[in-house]
């Protein structure tokens, strides 16, 4: 029988998931830093020897890292130079030119990537038609890379004007580095991310660049230690997007490994979307630091083109790298069970982002902490049991969460521990709440009837009040929520986006252009999904990125395969005024559509996950014992019940509840009730009836 | 319990308004509004008084907007308004100071009642008369004027007006296609604040109103009340149109207000570079909030301790008809001037003087006149925005190429390309143009401007500092001024109209921050660190800076053989 392996590198744990006929086995294995394949390593074991099988047996490794992530917020990249055109030597120091805190007179600009003197530029211009404005000097170029090879630079990116229509001055460069420099790695901006806004793209070059030999070394040596121990099967890589790419890829563009554990995690949430058959999903993963929100619409997770890694400013837009490649599109906010609070100029109680982490921890664990955390108040609250916190192994200290609480907001605000706690908890609820509607009105979509799914240990402790802030009636809380990134890479379809920046207005629609630029983006993208997997059918999604002729936002037209072999203009035209109306409420007549980015999309298919069937409860669940929590939508403490997360197959519990396990607590508030389902999801719908 | 339900609620109102001015970038044209964020978006109370704002690229609206709606209140006259409507203005005096910035208010009713209005402006790039440029003589030729009136009439267009717009300016789609943008943004605020009422059981926004201003004005004012009562002075001279301008402060520190007056700054220019004392105002409150109460978010309340007057008839308070189409190059160099006067009461807390005015152009292209065009040879105006160098602060060096007072966004030079057949040649770090000091000033940039083959232009300049560089703060030096020139050796001048022949490029050199504090105290490794990356020549660092000849090689050795950290 075939296993199949699932591997999570994070800041703290590493995840490992061994799927095979059984069903699943999991662990978790601290993250081992100088040599994370150690703990990778360590984890297989575990899990083969739990299984009983032998390493031999696993067919395939999917594996997902933060590493990657790490390297460019820890700035541990390779000596990188970057190559560029000559008059644009600081593209990626100027950013956007503003700032992104107006208020701060001491404002700190993230610094670029690749220092000023590790930048250099050579004669040769393309212009926005594609066409040759400059010839590339040879000669010029001949003596920029001399000075990189006395220079000593490892890796080498590069980034010129317009390359993303004309990649044949790039090509030029990389010959001449091939010619004068073969042990330098070289990673091309047409390559890694071929599309318009040179700030985006010579950022996602430099990125790559940087990262590449860290990267590339680190997955030669896991293919071969895991070879070593007898896992000589192949190994493949999640990447942002939600898809898998092989090794021999990841290792080429390593970029797109940047925030691949959380792509997991959407990819989880997802499958349980299939097997529940919804087609609106809120994604809610809230762990130690942060909380990660991700739109999953019709099954797929909303996916974006840029996104920004390593933000130097409380998390705050435009304080970090932009990045262009495709990528699951989430918001990511401060929050999470170690982040702290205090109260501000104002009286207003403020949360996060920075984080109590492991050491020292919130106050409740002992170990020195003073100030409250989120966990602290979940503590005071009742919503978690201080002698059964992850599974019995921390005693936690309520008094010391109390003494922490009243220290640092009571006194401020003349508040008890209790009204403390609940000013802390709301103020994190709500900025997460705030953070979800933020993102779906971006992406032009309405709360009200999604379902959310969550996952990560603190998630099942704020997202029933979550639920009710958002107005989202129905929650489920899958198994398997502590290790959910993981189990998603075991979801997740071999898949690989191309796609190019080429303007086109409808007025001017080329069809005989666009049919070839389509099949040659499918050629692409199959190509190497191809490489992946030599014999699964192959399926191709086409987008066109489109708006009216002036706007600065473009909104995804999905296309069918007929359309994008037989393109015209008057499809195009239809297919993008019924979206732009459904997303803003009218169409602005008499105005010119234009085409900015096309995409093609090639994946394996996706798992085909068997849909949960209703069931008849079995009446109310077995109520171990009782425990006086805090419900925050009445205001008031309540007496609640406690169930074993085991008990809850077939029955029900109406709120105010907690359902309790090893990983985590699932708080059901007043408003609610939870139901367990036979696949072991908890679901919570509202008391006045079913979702 | 109903602390905690207003603190919600607050957090939930600034959420609303992030949502709004979301909205009207994703649905804008303008690619100042899209690209740039030169817009804003608030909530406010029956009374007119603002309750939140969102963050957004420019203080000149944030500010100005934030008296907007009291006049639209007294204009339309509140009996009168009704579920669906829209209001609209481009009112320089009642607005945010010039004509092309379009400001849109809707009543936001709930349950029947009238419970707030929403607001936002957006600079649009056209609205007709002689362009967006200093050359008119007066407001009426400085475009289409907009008096606050009805927009849609209980859900209703107003077609006669659209039509009016339409027909009298460049890009009417566009605009048009703003303007519903503007109103479809009020909207989506609107729906927020009705869900939140609902959730929270209110009728009315009296006590969240109430629960906000309260706490804004007392954090406000507790932060002036920490600081000495004392008065200050403040002076700098910039270059104006034709002749010099002289802006004038004086500031009074008090127990609960913060007293700002511009007493003998110089009277009205002949030029659109005039500003409305709405505009004024805005920048001068922006300056004295960043340096006395920067986390307060902004709010009637919070803004209020801010008494902020000029001279009727002043270059700070132009009065109408005056031209005030350029309005932000004096408006950016408010707040230099109000820290000038500040630093003398505060040491240590405000920057140097920087480049303060953005660096805009705009470009009008067309095939030449002078020889045979290509047949492809197209008209077009780009617009363009672009930064000098940030003053250097207390403790730090100032900003390279990053805006301030203004916080709108450069747009990607690929963008540009495709908007018109202009040719961006260069656009990168000026070496040398931040001013020298303990903190040394942010660098300006250069620029390079030409056209595509076939095709002249002419190049409407905005630019100041070519006289009168940022001056430095503690021993500082002063910044590079800017500078503006045409290869084939045609002058050119800072500001107005400017033609460039077939085949000419603009040279640009924009300005950089002033330095802080003497030089002397610079820590060497910093400005080994700056010679390293090139942001100061080896002459500078051996002139300016004093590194000896052998410090000097060691640094460009080490650079050059990769051993530079």
């Amino acid at each position: 029988m075939s296993y199949r392996l699932g591997v999570d590198i994070g800041g703290t744990f590493t995840d490992v998931v061994l799927e095979g006929p059984e069903g699943l086995t999991s662990t978790k294995v601290l993250t081992t830093y100088a040599a994370p394949e150690d703990a990778i390593i360590d984890g297989l074991q575990q899990v083969c020897a739990k299984a009983g099988i032998d390493a031999g047996q696993i067919s395939q490794i999917i594996h997902g890292t933060t590493l990657a992530t790490n390297a460019l917020i820890e700035r541990r990249g390779a000596k990188t130079a970057l190559i560029t055109t000559e008059g644009f030597r600081d593209v990626i120091e100027m950013r956007t030119e503003s700032r992104f805190e107006q208020y701060d007179l001491n404002l700190t600009l993230p610094e670029p990537l690749l220092p000023r003197q590790s930048r250099f530029t050579v004669a040769g211009r393309i212009d926005a038609k594609g066409q040759e404005l400059v010839p590339m000097d040879r000669a010029g170029v001949a003596a920029v890379v001399a000075q990189i090879a006395k220079a000593g630079y490892e890796s080498v990116a590069v980034g010129l004007i317009h390359s993303y229509l004309n990649d044949t001055h790039e090509q030029m460069v990389r010959d001449v580095l091939a010619e004068m420099l073969p042990g330098a790695m070289v990673s091309l901006s047409s390559e890694v991310s071929p599309q318009m806004r040179e700030c985006e793209r010579f950022n996602t070059v430099c990125a790559n660049a940087y990262i590449k030999p860290l990267m590339k070394s680190y997955l030669g040596r896991l293919k071969g230690r895991m070879a070593e121990v007898g896992a000589g099967c192949p190994i493949f890589l999640m990447h942002s997007g939600g898809g898998i790419i092989s090794l021999e890829s990841a290792a080429e563009f390593p970029v797109r490994l940047v925030e691949s554990g959380p792509a997991g995690g959407a990819v989880f949430a997802a499958t349980l979307a299939q097997r529940f058959g919804l087609n609106k999903v809120l994604s809610f993963d809230m762990g130690g630091t942060t909380a990660k929100i991700c739109l999953i619409r019709d099954q797929q997770p909303k996916t974006a083109r840029v996104f920004e890694v390593a933000r130097t400013y409380r998390f705050k837009k435009g304080s970090g790298m932009p990045i262009s490649i495709p990528v699951i599109d989430m918001v990511e906010i401060g929050a999470g069970g170690g982040s702290l609070a205090h109260v501000d100029a104002m009286r207003q109680i403020r949360v996060g982002p920075e984080s109590a982490g492991s050491e020292p921890g919130p106050a409740c664990y002992g170990r020195g902490g003073a100030n409250p955390a989120v966990t602290d108040a979940d503590l005071v609250l009742g919503k978690l049991d201080p002698d059964n916190f992850a599974g019995g192994s921390i005693r936690l200290d309520d008094a010391a969460s109390a003494t922490a609480l009243v220290q640092v907001i009571g006194q401020a605000l003349d508040m008890d521990a209790d009204t403390a706690a609940f000013g802390l908890a709301e103020v994190v609820d709500e900025n997460m709440a705030n953070a979800a509607r933020v993102h779906a009105v971006e992406n032009g979509e309405d709360l009200a009837d999604y379902t959310m799914i969550a996952f990560g240990g603190a998630a099942p402790l704020h997202a029933g009040r979550l639920c009710e802030k958002l107005g989202v009636k129905r929650l489920l809380v899958p198994e398997g929520a502590g290790v959910g990134s993981a189990i998603g890479f075991l979801r997740a379809p071999f898949s690989f986006e191309a796609n190019r920046s080429v303007y086109m207005k409808l007025s001017d629609f080329d069809a005989g252009r666009v049919k070839t630029l389509l099949a040659e983006l499918a050629e692409e993208a199959t190509g190497f999904v191809r490489s992946c997997d030599a014999d699964a059918p192959i399926g191709r999604e086409y987008k066109a990125y489109m708006r009216y002729t002036g706007q600065g936002w473009e909104i995804p037209i999905d296309l069918t395969e007929v359309q994008a072999k037989a393109p015209d203009a008057a499809t195009f035209q239809r297919l993008f005024e019924a979206d732009y109306t459904a997303l803003f409420g009218r169409p602005v007549a008499g105005l010119d559509v234009e085409i900015t980015v096309w995409a093609v999309n090639a994946a394996t298919p996706k798992v085909i996950v068997s849909q949960v069937d209703d069931f008849s409860m079995a009446g109310t669940a077995k109520v171990g014992s009782s425990r006086n929590l805090f419900d925050p939508a009445l205001g008031k403490r309540m007496n609640a019940s406690v169930v074993l997360r085991g008990d809850m197959a077939g029955a029900t519990i109406a709120g105010p509840a907690v359902v309790t396990e090893d990983e985590t607590t699932i708080v059901v508030p007043a408003s609610r009730m939870a139901r367990g389902w036979p696949d072991g999801t908890i679901e919570l719908i509202t008391q006045e009836g079913q979702a | 319990m109903s602390n905690v339900a207003n603190q919600v609620m607050w957090n939930r109102l600034i959420s609303i308004v992030e949502e709004q001015a979301q909205a009207l970038v994703r649905t804008a044209f303008s690619t100042s509004v899209r690209e740039a964020g030169d817009l804003s978006a608030g909530v406010y109370d029956v009374r007119g008084q603002m309750l939140a704002q969102a963050v957004t690229g420019t203080p000149g609206h944030v500010n100005a907007m934030a008296d907007a709606v009291a006049h639209f209140m007294r204009r339309i006259g509140v009996d009168t308004m009704a579920e669906g409507d829209v209001y609209i203005t481009n009112d320089p005096w009642e607005g945010t100071g010039h004509l092309h910035d379009i400001t849109v208010v809707t009543p936001s009713f709930h349950k029947g009642q009238m419970v707030g209005f929403f607001a936002c402006t957006a600079h649009i790039v056209d609205i007709g008369g002689r362009g967006f440029g200093a050359d008119a003589a007066s407001v009426y030729e400085e475009g289409l004027y907009l008096p606050i009136m009805r927009l849609m009439d209980r859900g209703t267009v107003d077609e006669t007006l659209i039509r009016i717009i339409r027909g009298n300016v460049r890009e009417p789609d566009q605009l048009v296609g703003d303007i519903y943008a503007l109103a479809t943004c009020n909207e989506i605020g609107h729906r927020r604040l009705v869900e939140m009422m609902e959730e929270f059981t209110l009728d009315d926004l009296e006590g969240i109103g109430g629960f906000i201003l309260e706490n804004s004005h007392r954090a406000t004012v507790e932060r002036i009340a920490a600081l000495p009562p004392a008065q200050a002075e403040g002076w700098m001279r910039i270059d104006g149109f034709d002749a010099p301008i002289d802006l004038h402060v004086q500031l009074a520190l008090e127990d609960e207000r913060v007293v700002c007056t511009f007493d003998g700054t110089s009277g009205i220019d002949k030029k659109g570079i005039n500003v409305p004392l709405v505009y004024t105002k805005a920048y001068a409150c922006y300056a004295l909030k960043c340096a006395i109460a920067p986390e307060i978010p902004n709010n009637a309340a919070s803004l209020a301790p801010f008494e902020i007057s000029a001279p009727e008839g002043s270059i700070l308070n132009a009065v109408h008809p005056a031209p005030v189409a350029l309005r932000h190059v004096i408006g950016h160099m408010v707040p230099d001037t109000v820290y000038d006067a500040l630093d003398k009461i505060l040491p240590g807390v405000v920057p140097a003087e920087g480049a303060g005015t953005l660096c805009n152009f705009q470009v009008s292209l067309r095939p030449r006149t002078d020889g045979v065009a290509a047949p492809d040879a197209v008209r077009s105006e780009v617009l363009t925005f672009n930064s000098g160098g940030s003053g250097a602060r207390p403790s730090l060096d100032g900003m390279s190429a990053t805006a301030f007072p203004s916080g709108v966004m450069t747009m990607p030079i690929e963008a540009t390309e495709h908007a018109g057949p202009v040719i961006i040649w260069r656009k990168e770090l000026r070496p040398d143009s931040g001013g020298a000091g303990q903190y040394r000033g942010g660098l300006g940039q250069f620029m390079e401007v030409g056209a595509q083959e076939g095709h002249e232009f002419d190049l409407q300049a905005m630019f100041d500092r070519v006289d009168y560089p940022a001056r430095g703060r503690q021993g500082g030096a002063t910044g590079a001024p800017t500078t503006i020139a045409r290869s084939d050796g045609g002058a050119m001048r800072g500001k107005g109209k400017q033609f460039v022949p077939h085949g000419a490029r603009v040279m640009l050199a924009f300005p950089g921050g002033a330095g802080y504090g003497a030089v002397a105290e610079r820590d060497p490794a910093l400005v080994k660190r700056d010679l390293a990356r090139g942001y100061i020549t080896a002459d500078a660092a051996r002139d300016d800076y004093g590194l000896s000849e052998a410090e000097i090689s060691a640094v460009t050795d080490a650079v050059a053989k990769g051993e530079w950290t």
